[in-house]
């Protein structure tokens, strides 16, 4: 329980808190000087949200794939390597989910479902793993590597998609069987409907997994050396490339399972992209906004989800155009990374309450 | 202004850190024209009263007077503005720039707002470079001149800036003995133009040669203050560390046995095809201390790299205890029973943002009991790290604590305990008291000597020859990638070595 305390201890929180207040003050100045109505507008978001159990069901389904994306991004982090490519890793993610939820016949019910996440995962940790791979081996910059392959991920899915799986005339795949599905059908009953499946738990689990890995096993302990001093960790002996590798592997398997999931708990098809669906690319923001701990990730990405599903709620409500939900989101990223601002925000404070220790 | 009035005084400072009290009622004065030395251990406070000074820190009490007026110096641009500058120990310079364009950084002088007046900086600075002899090419990039001149480059950036009181934070550590001697040099110099000069430091020898009064600190407090004229070295060391030091190292005559590293013809090129090491031989024996003794640059570095793995070699042969571990990877190396205390502790000792308890197992957290079928074992570690913390005196507030935190002293300690407790055969020891005050570098070299009674191997490889000539059994130089003469400590003296080292054989030098 102590333990607990220390990872939520007021500081490392306070950052985050306060940047998301001061960004959704940006906003509502900003909602002021289109002439709209910001408290209409918040509350409207709000009540989209919170306001009958299908949306709130619908809101879950939004945060779960963003919890993944985020953990994807911040594990590689810890490891000192920042991924980009989470995008890409979840793309070829939801592809290998749902080339096995078609394709592969006779499975039973779970053992399928289990099948497809599985090749989900590891599709997408295979793409990071290349990455990774050419990093370590080649020198190559991740940064530039992963970005790259978020479009050649993006093509080699429709490509699959149109000349494999597709429905006939239409411009997504065919249908996956039910085997293996991850819909949870009496918990959607329960939300009217809303799209509720087992990826969300598993998502939570992740989270669980990615703080006991990283801070209780040798592995962990190993990939954090390596991020923080990758001198001193080939002075001690490890081996500073395949821990690389190691770490883009597992940061891409977190992101290909958020693909698989949406695929197989959501959609239960693949759409051929038109552009790409960008849950990859605010993996990043959450990461950040969770001040890269899984922990943070759970709350980051519930915040981000809720704001971009309620956003739509708030053109309906108050009339604001959803993309102002984007500004707020910018501008508590803008407010984490410039934390100075936040310091300077707050010092009134902290003397205020140095001054009554004093007293 | 009354000529007794002192240039800045600092009355009553105390500052407070969570557990600790850095600095606990500090007063102390600067008079125009002198250089005043700060004198402490590592962690006594005389970098937090300096930063108190510089304006990084706001004192908890006390005040400060510049000029006779009091003052609060709540940033470095008010200390800046007061005439106050700091030369820091790691230097603050942009690499690809020029001397100039790094001097002029933050306060360029602009020709109709806009266009940078490179010209008159130029000038300005060759002019102030004259003054006070600094010999500084103002056109020169930053990352092609010498370490030295790079410090040089520092002080002009406090004179550009109007500075008359220069604080210079272990201005000694990194340089060669020749731009030690420059260095005092200018600092005379910049006293006799009317400059005021607070010296940190924890050489007894450098104070001796160069300040006026000196200043002693031990745990944040101020134990007394001297004229240097009127005290000698042992007599600050004994005020510093709080006990009577010997500078002397105790120790009984080597009983050397069997040969535990050979190393034969071991032959290393750098990037470029220029061989760095260039056939170069060496045996070190149970029971005895090997002496490395050379100039930096003469193949140290590449050496140290290629007996622990971390750089591989082109050709010869490395063999511990008649095990080949030529070219093998560090974790063998060190399962062979090589411990290593490296060169750069920053970068290869300790992971800065690692707790003491993690790093303390930074080479043996796969080994049972620390590694419990893939998990760590954090009460193994944890009595891990409280053992070695107190065994060695490693001062720090918990294991908690990153390593970061504490001081360099500290940290070697840290490094030293871990690399000691692995009981190797063979202990390869890299310039081990850098940067450290004399307390622990009479620690550390009495851990050093302990090893060698045990019956290891140790392998010292240090630029400073007090270290070398007091330390070793056998000391062996080393020249251009060769080692190229043998000498016994008791048989030689500075001046031989010096000439060994510049690459003059000796005659009497038995190989």
């Amino acid at each position: 329980m102590n333990k607990l305390f220390k990872i939520f201890t007021v500081n490392s929180l306070l950052t985050p808190l306060v940047s998301i207040v001061l960004g959704l003050i940006v906003g509502a100045i900003i909602m002021l000087i289109g002439g709209y109505d910001p408290i209409l507008a918040y509350s409207s978001l709000f009540s989209t949200v919170f306001g009958n159990l299908y949306d709130f069901g619908e809101t879950i389904r939004e945060i779960t794939p963003l919890i993944m994306t985020g953990l994807a991004v911040a594990f590689a982090f810890r490891a000192g390597l920042f991924n980009i490519g989470a995008e890409g890793q979840y793309i070829v993610g939801m592809t290998a989910a749902t080339a096995v939820g078609i394709k592969l016949t006779g499975l039973p019910i779970v053992l399928h479902a289990i099948v497809a996440i599985i090749a989900g995962g590891l599709a997408g940790g295979i793409w990071a793993g290349i990455t990774g791979y050419l990093k370590a081996k080649r020198g190559v910059n991740e940064v530039i590597i992963s970005i790259m392959l978020n479009w050649t991920g993006l093509y080699l899915s429709n490509y699959i998609v149109r000349n494999f799986l597709l429905l006939k005339g239409q411009q997504r795949s065919e249908d996956i069987q039910d085997t293996a599905s991850i819909s949870i059908g009496w918990l959607s009953d329960m939300f009217s409907d809303a799209r509720m499946h087992w990826g969300t738990v598993i998502a939570i689990l992740a989270a669980v997994f990615f703080y006991v890995f990283m801070w209780k096993s040798k592995q962990g302990y190993e990939l954090r050396a390596v991020g923080h001093n990758g001198d001193a960790a080939k002075y001690a002996g490890m081996n500073v490339k395949s821990n690389i590798v190691k770490a883009m592997f597992i940061s891409g398997i977190f992101a290909g399972l958020g693909g698989a999931f949406q695929v197989l708990g959501v959609f239960h098809y693949q759409a051929i992209f038109t552009g790409s669906p960008g849950v990859g690319f605010d993996g990043i923001a959450v990461a950040l906004i969770g001040m890269n701990h899984p922990f943070g990730i759970l709350l980051s990405a519930a915040l981000f989800g809720t704001l971009t599903y309620g956003s739509a709620g708030m053109s309906f409500g108050a009339d604001v155009p959803p993309e102002i939900i984007r500004i707020v989101i910018g501008a508590i990223i803008f407010f984490i990374a410039a934390q100075g601002i936040v310091r300077w925000v707050l010092k009134p404070f902290y003397l205020k309450r140095k001054k009554e220790k004093v007293l | 202004m009354d000529a007794a009035t002192p240039v800045v005084e600092l009355k009553q400072i105390t500052k407070r850190f969570p557990g600790i009290v850095a600095n606990d009622s500090i007063s102390l004065k600067l008079h125009k024209g002198e250089i005043h030395a700060l004198l402490g251990e590592n962690g006594a406070g005389k970098s937090t009263l300096m930063n108190i000074v510089f304006g990084l820190y706001q004192p908890d009490e006390g005040s400060i007077e510049v000029n006779g007026k009091p003052v609060i110096i709540d940033s470095p641009n008010q200390a800046i503005e007061l005439g106050i500058g700091m030369v820091h120990q790691h230097f603050k310079l942009v690499q690809p720039f020029t001397v100039t364009e790094n001097i002029v950084l933050g306060m360029e002088p602009k020709i109709a707002g806009v266009h940078l007046n490179y010209r008159a900086s130029v000038a300005k600075i060759k002019a102030l470079s004259d003054q006070y002899g600094l010999r500084v090419n103002p056109n020169a990039k930053i990352h092609d001149i010498s370490v030295g001149m790079q410090q040089r480059v520092e002080i002009l950036k406090t004179l550009y800036r109007g500075a008359d009181i220069l604080i210079f934070d272990e201005p000694t550590a990194v340089l060669t003995p020749q731009e030690i001697g420059e260095l005092m040099g200018i600092m005379k110099r910049l006293v006799a133009e009317g400059k005021s000069i607070i010296l940190i430091t924890h050489k007894l020898k450098e104070i001796m040669q160069i300040s006026d009064t000196v200043t002693i600190i031990r745990r944040g407090k101020v134990i007394d203050t001297l004229k240097t004229s009127l005290t000698n070295p042992n007599e600050l060391a004994e005020k510093m560390v709080g006990r009577s030091v010997s500078f002397k190292v105790d120790k009984q005559p080597s009983v050397p046995k069997q040969t535990v590293l050979n190393v034969k013809n071991l032959v290393s090129k750098n990037k470029e095809g220029i061989p760095v090491l260039n056939g170069l031989d060496l045996q070190v024996r149970a029971g005895e201390i090997l002496g490395i003794a050379g100039v930096d640059g003469n193949g140290q570095s590449e050496l140290i790299e290629a007996l622990t793995g971390l750089s591989k070699v082109d050709s010869g042969l490395i063999e511990i205890n008649g095990k080949d571990i030529t070219n093998k990877a560090p974790r063998f190396i060190s399962e062979s029973g090589v411990s290593h205390i490296p060169e750069d502790r920053h970068k290869h000792g300790l992971v800065l943002d690692f707790s003491m308890s993690e790093n303390m197992v930074l080479e043996t957290y796969y080994k049972a009991p620390y590694n419990k079928g893939g998990f760590l074992n954090k009460s193994a570690i944890d009595d891990q790290a409280k053992r070695l913390i107190e065994q060695f005196d490693v001062r720090t507030p918990s294991i908690e604590t990153k390593a970061r935190a504490l001081s360099g002293g500290n940290q070697q300690k840290a490094i030293i305990a871990r690399e000691i407790d692995k009981d190797p055969d063979l202990l390869i020891a890299a310039q081990p008291t850098r940067g450290l005050d004399v307390g622990a570098i009479e620690f550390v070299q009495k851990q050093l000597v302990a090893q060698r009674d045990k019956g290891k191997a140790v392998l010292l490889i240090s630029f400073e020859l007090d270290e070398i000539i007091n330390v070793s059994d056998r000391i062996a130089v080393i020249y251009e990638g060769q080692i190229v003469g043998e000498v016994r400590p008791e048989d030689t003296n500075d001046q031989e070595l010096g000439l060994m080292m510049a690459g003059s054989k000796v005659a009497g030098g038995k190989a």
